[in-house]
């Protein structure tokens, strides 16, 4: 069955129309992208200033306004996600254009530097601007391939019903560690005790957690009971039990969160960049206009 | 000694309290006569804190007591307060023994060997002070009870509920509810299902029992009660339980034998049947009245204007017209023709078949809930589409079914017509106009039903007439009532569990089958596995194919929820079809339609066998989850769904803060995710048990809970998808613009608890209401949900167009 994550259309009975954001209205936004940028390199072709071309040629002038408006339309996005006003408006759609006309801003402003580059506010915009598109870049790739991961990894659990289960689970552990003498009970004191998604922000990111309580505890009991047969009855033996399933839950939340963390870290560099390419992007307008007067 | 009144009004319910305070107002010499020593027994015996509810609220209150809905202890304490204000003369711990004497001169004997006399005798004792007894031995001993008061009352006991109806089950809930009071509760059927009981409440019940929080022992009664302990039969042998305290709580029938003792007869040997009345409440004995429960009238605003009404008739004023006449003139007074209430409801009555067999006074309650017009001739009564499940009753003239290109169909006086709309919840399968002028009865749904299920003789007309419809609706060409007689004969009506086949592939049969209710999924088997071909909402037909080839059945049909088919004979159908080579004809089209889907999909079995296999399973899970009895539903694509929750922020965005769906909760088969949000049903299980009937079914096919919401929970108890949440409406935010430049507010969705509260405004107590999906009716765009999603994951569909194998061809295939 054909379902090329974010590309693809919906798996099984297929509502003939459905499509996603990349796809949307059989690639509307990406026809009037590569439009406008081949249009855009056309008449750089044809279009030849002197000395050479630059942003203060009538055709720069016009490619920057462009880029700008782009720019600020392309920010709206942000206010358009969260303001739920009503009319026949669908986000799919904005994201559609936002994606493509965002990747067209790499053709119009490249054109609209007239490739002089330099160590001055208007370079520092535009390495600004091929940030934030590529930072986009990389949550297209993360939208087109992660949720379906993070689909097969919850298997119908909700995030609250897996923190939900792993409180039953240390409550049983708790229970099942009182026979236990001290040496032991210290043992699953370790998995108790931690906190199991402490760690740093790269933890949270590649989902590894070399330090886990959890697992130490496991591998402590293990190797006392490993050489023992397991009769049923000994305590240990269910406390074992216990801290295996918590650690397959454990690795599932665990895989959960990162996918998450996949899916919007993204943002914390797009966003915030965004705004530093506006406040940039100011600076150079205000800079051109100055010393244009 | 015996005393003279005017009127001795036995039982002191609210029929009895009423018609005493009437007698007071109006100065007629009275004795309230009540065997307990407190008023309204009844209702005293409510579990403490019980609401007890003022239905039908369409119904005007006229009594001289007040009455509103509330708290049990607001009622009684209200009732008690007037009934000392108003000079009511009552007598408690006086039960009426034997009534003996004649009109004008009765004589009641009380327990205590005292006697009344009295010239004319009101009886309003009701059903419940008669309840069934436990009869086993033991039956006697003192901790055995046929109340609860207050389930707060005990603690650390082992309990025993005997009696599995809506009284055993909300004591039972109430015992166990609170773990605090540590009761051990036991609840006692006899038979292995709770059917006598509402629904919500069995489910109410059975969720405790799986939480562990009381034990439900099915087919099992008692056998013998000791001291401390409580021997029982069961299904497997006898068993003994500890057992502190039983509450027996098996019914109650009214006391027939007390009754006809007194002369008075009862409309038949029924064990349900009550005393045969006049109009004006009077029995067949003269001079006594009975009005109330053991008139038939078990809701506490019949019974207090009953009593009004009664003492009114005995004090000669006959003409007193009942306390809905305003409601009803109001409702004939747009009618051409000026006539008093009395003869409009007799010539309605007349006129409409399904109308014919109503008392008068069950006529006047049904008119309340309907509506009647006059339209001139060619006027509209409804376009098809138009959304609307009500019923007509054509009470003079005519209409005409319009259909495109073909002359219409007349429907004539006494005949009914929108009854697919009612029985299939879809809309308007036709034009309607009036064909003459014509007077029209307008039944809601709800009226329908209710006048369908207590009235045997309606519900066969309109189970007739509908069949017959719906055949002609379906197969047109022509046919005529006359041409379908043979069939409507014939025509039988059958349930259809859930998942049950009606048709097998391979066997033979040449019956048809008409879906009225519910849907089905085809089947045909491929490789030895099923492989679903299409899905068939109500309105569909199916088995023609092995009436035209004479073959055998070449595919399974199934219902997807339960349903209900009209099985029609196929002999007599193939003779229509001789005669009408239309229709003959139709039906080859139909079939050469589903044939060639059939070939279709043998012909993918080699190439696409994973696609097609694929699509049945989804399709399979789809209807598993009640996706066959939707109508509009969300669903979420896993493939795209990057888990931003935006559509749940749209949600609540769009409604007053509360987001009506779950994303992340609920099913998902490949990728594809059902989540908790509103499916629109066909027959809406929320709907089944709304006390304020507040919820209903809009324009746009949308179930909606209205503002008249009392927020009891039962829809989201009786939701099988568990889409209603009770809650309140959260404060208003800070503007989406303050958060983003000032950080103001919780920002968009709904906003958290702790938020809520802080900001909410503790003055006033908002009650919590139940709440759901209304598909953003009336929001400009449609539904949030999905216009809020970034990447196209969510989106709605109804099912017929989705399920479908065709799909496959446009689609991926």
């Amino acid at each position: 069955m054909a379902s090329r994550g974010a590309t693809g259309r919906i798996a099984g009975p297929a509502g003939a129309r459905h499509e996603g954001f990349l796809r949307y209205a059989g690639y509307r936004w990406l026809k009037i992208a590569l439009i406008v940028s081949f249009v855009a390199i056309l008449i750089y072709g044809f279009h030849n200033p002197q000395p050479r071309p630059n942003g203060g040629s009538w055709y720069g002038y016009t490619l920057g306004t462009i880029g700008a408006l782009l720019i600020l339309w392309l920010t709206m996005l942000g206010v358009r996600k969260r303001a739920m006003t009503s009319g026949s408006w669908s986000l799919k759609a904005w994201t559609s254009a936002h994606v493509y006309l965002g990747l067209s801003l790499v053709i119009i402003a490249t054109l609209h530097t007239g490739f002089q580059f330099g160590w001055n506010i208007h370079t520092l915009a535009y390495v600004l601007m091929m940030l934030v598109i590529l930072s986009g870049l990389y949550g297209i790739g993360a939208y087109a391939s992660l949720p379906r991961a993070l689909s097969d990894n919850r298997g119908e659990m909700t995030q609250m019903q897996m923190l939900e289960s792993l409180r039953t689970l240390d409550r049983q552990l708790h229970d099942a560690a009182q026979p236990l003498d001290h040496r032991f009970a210290e043992m699953v004191r370790l998995s108790l005790d931690e906190d199991p998604f402490a760690g740093s922000f790269m933890t949270r990111l590649t989902g590894r957690y070399p330090r886990c309580g959890t697992r130490a505890a496991q591998a402590a009991i293990r190797e006392v009971t490993g050489d023992r047969p397991a009769l049923g009855g000994d305590p240990l033996e269910k406390v074992d039990m216990l801290l295996g399933r918590k650690e397959a839950a454990l690795s599932r939340i665990r895989q959960h969160l990162r996918l998450k963390a996949l899916l919007e870290v993204w943002l914390y560099v797009h966003v915030p960049l965004t705004f530093a390419l506006l406040a940039a992007l100011t600076a150079h307008i205000v800079a051109v206009f100055f010393y244009w007067g | 000694m015996a005393e003279g009144y005017r009127i001795a009004i036995v039982g002191s319910g609210p029929a009895g309290l009423s018609a005493a305070a009437r007698a007071a107002e109006l100065g007629i010499t009275h004795l309230l006569l009540e065997k307990t020593d407190h008023l309204s027994d009844t209702i005293y015996k409510y579990q403490k804190g019980k609401h007890v509810m003022a239905t039908p609220s369409q119904l005007v209150l006229r009594s001289d007591l007040a009455f509103d809905a509330g708290k049990r202890e607001a009622v009684l304490g209200i009732w008690d307060e007037q009934t000392a204000a108003q000079g009511i003369n009552v007598r408690l711990n006086a039960e009426v023994k034997a009534i003996a004497g004649m009109k004008g001169d009765f004589t009641l004997t009380l327990a205590d060997g005292s006697e009344v006399r009295a010239e004319q005798i009101v009886m309003a004792i009701g059903t419940q002070g008669n309840p069934n007894l436990l009869r086993v031995p033991g039956g006697d001993l003192p901790h055995i009870q046929y109340q609860l008061d207050d389930p707060g009352e005990y603690v650390d006991e082992h309990i025993t509920v005997i009696g599995s109806g809506d009284a055993g089950i909300e004591n039972a809930v109430g015992l166990a509810t609170d773990p605090a009071q540590r009761n051990s509760v036991t609840i006692l059927n006899r038979s292995a299902d709770f059917s006598r009981a509402k629904d919500a409440n069995v489910k109410g019940l059975l969720a405790m029992r799986d939480s562990g929080r009381l034990a439900v022992m099915t087919e099992t009664t008692p056998a013998k009660v000791e001291p401390g302990w409580l021997t029982l039969d069961t299904r497997d042998g006898e068993a003994r339980i500890r057992c502190d305290r039983i509450i027996a709580r098996m019914g109650s029938a009214p006391p027939r034998a007390f009754i006809e003792a007194c002369g008075i007869e009862f409309t038949s040997a029924d064990r349900a049947a009550y005393p045969k009345l006049s109009p004006a409440f009077e029995t067949t004995a003269p001079g006594i009245y009975v009005i109330g429960a053991l008139a038939g009238y078990p809701l506490i605003k019949h019974c207090m204007n009953q009593g009004y009404d009664v003492v009114e008739f005995i004090n000669g004023n006959t003409g007193l017209k009942p306390a809905d006449e305003p409601i009803l003139e109001a409702k004939f007074n747009a009618l051409p023709r000026r006539r008093p209430v009395d003869e409009w409801l007799d010539y309605l009555r007349a006129n409409v078949e399904i109308l014919n067999d109503l008392s008068p006074l069950q006529m006047r309650e049904f008119m309340l809930d309907s509506d009647v017009r006059a339209y001139r001739i060619g006027e509209t009564v409804f376009e098809k589409d138009d959304p609307g499940s009500s019923l007509f009753g054509i009470a003079m003239g005519s209409v005409e079914v319009s259909i495109p290109g073909r002359p219409g169909i007349r429907i004539g006086r006494g005949s009914i017509f929108g009854e697919v709309g009612l029985i299939s919840g879809r809309r308007r399968g036709a034009t309607i106009r009036a064909s003459e002028d014509a007077i029209l009865v307008e039944i809601s749904r709800t009226a329908a039903l209710r006048l369908m299920a207590s009235n045997a003789a309606a519900r066969r007309v309109v189970t007739r007439i509908s069949t017959e419809r719906q055949l002609l609706q379906m197969f047109g060409s022509g046919l005529t009532p006359e041409d379908l007689k043979e069939i409507v004969e014939t025509a039988e009506v059958q349930t259809v569990k859930a998942g049950q086949a009606i048709l097998n592939e391979g066997d033979e049969g040449l019956d048809i089958y008409v879906i009225r209710v519910g849907s089905m999924v085809v089947e045909k088997s491929i490789g030895g596995r099923p492989v679903f071909l299409s899905y068939l909402p109500a309105g569909s037909y199916i088995g023609e194919m092995a009436l035209i080839d004479g073959g055998k059945r070449t595919a399974t049909v199934r219902a997807a929820i339960k349903s209900e088919v009209i099985r029609l004979d196929g002999e007599a159908f193939r003779k229509v079809l001789d005669r009408k080579p239309d229709l003959f004809e139709k039906a080859k089209r139909d079939m050469a339609a589903r044939q060639d889907l059939n070939a279709f999909v043998e012909a993918k079995k080699d190439s696409f066998s994973t696609v097609v296999d694929m699509y049945s399973s989804v399709a399979n899970f789809l209807v598993e989850n009640g996706i066959g009895e939707a109508t509009d539903v969300l669903l979420i694509d896993e493939n795209l769904c990057v888990g931003c929750d935006n559509c749940e922020k749209a949600c609540a965005d769009s409604h007053e803060g509360l987001s009506r769906l779950d994303r992340e909760a609920g099913r998902t088969y490949a990728h594809l995710h059902v989540p908790t949000s509103c499916r629109h049903c066909e027959h809406p299980h929320c709907m089944a048990d709304c006390p304020p009937n507040a919820i209903h079914r809009g324009p746009d096919g949308e179930v909606f809970i209205d503002d008249s919401c009392i927020g009891c929970g039962n829809c989201q108890r009786n939701c099988p998808y568990g889409v209603i949440r009770m809650d309140k409406a959260p404060p208003k935010k800070p503007s989406l613009l303050s958060w983003l430049l000032f950080g103001r507010g919780p920002g968009p969705g709904e906003p958290d608890k702790a938020w809520a509260y802080a900001h909410a405004d503790h003055s006033i107590e908002k009650p919590k209401k139940a709440i759901k999906c209304d598909m953003c009716s009336g929001i400009e765009g449609g539904p949030a949900c999905v216009r809020a999603c970034p990447t196209g994951a969510a989106i709605r569909v109804s099912p017929e167009r989705f399920l479908t194998v065709a799909k496959l061809e446009q689609g991926e295939a």
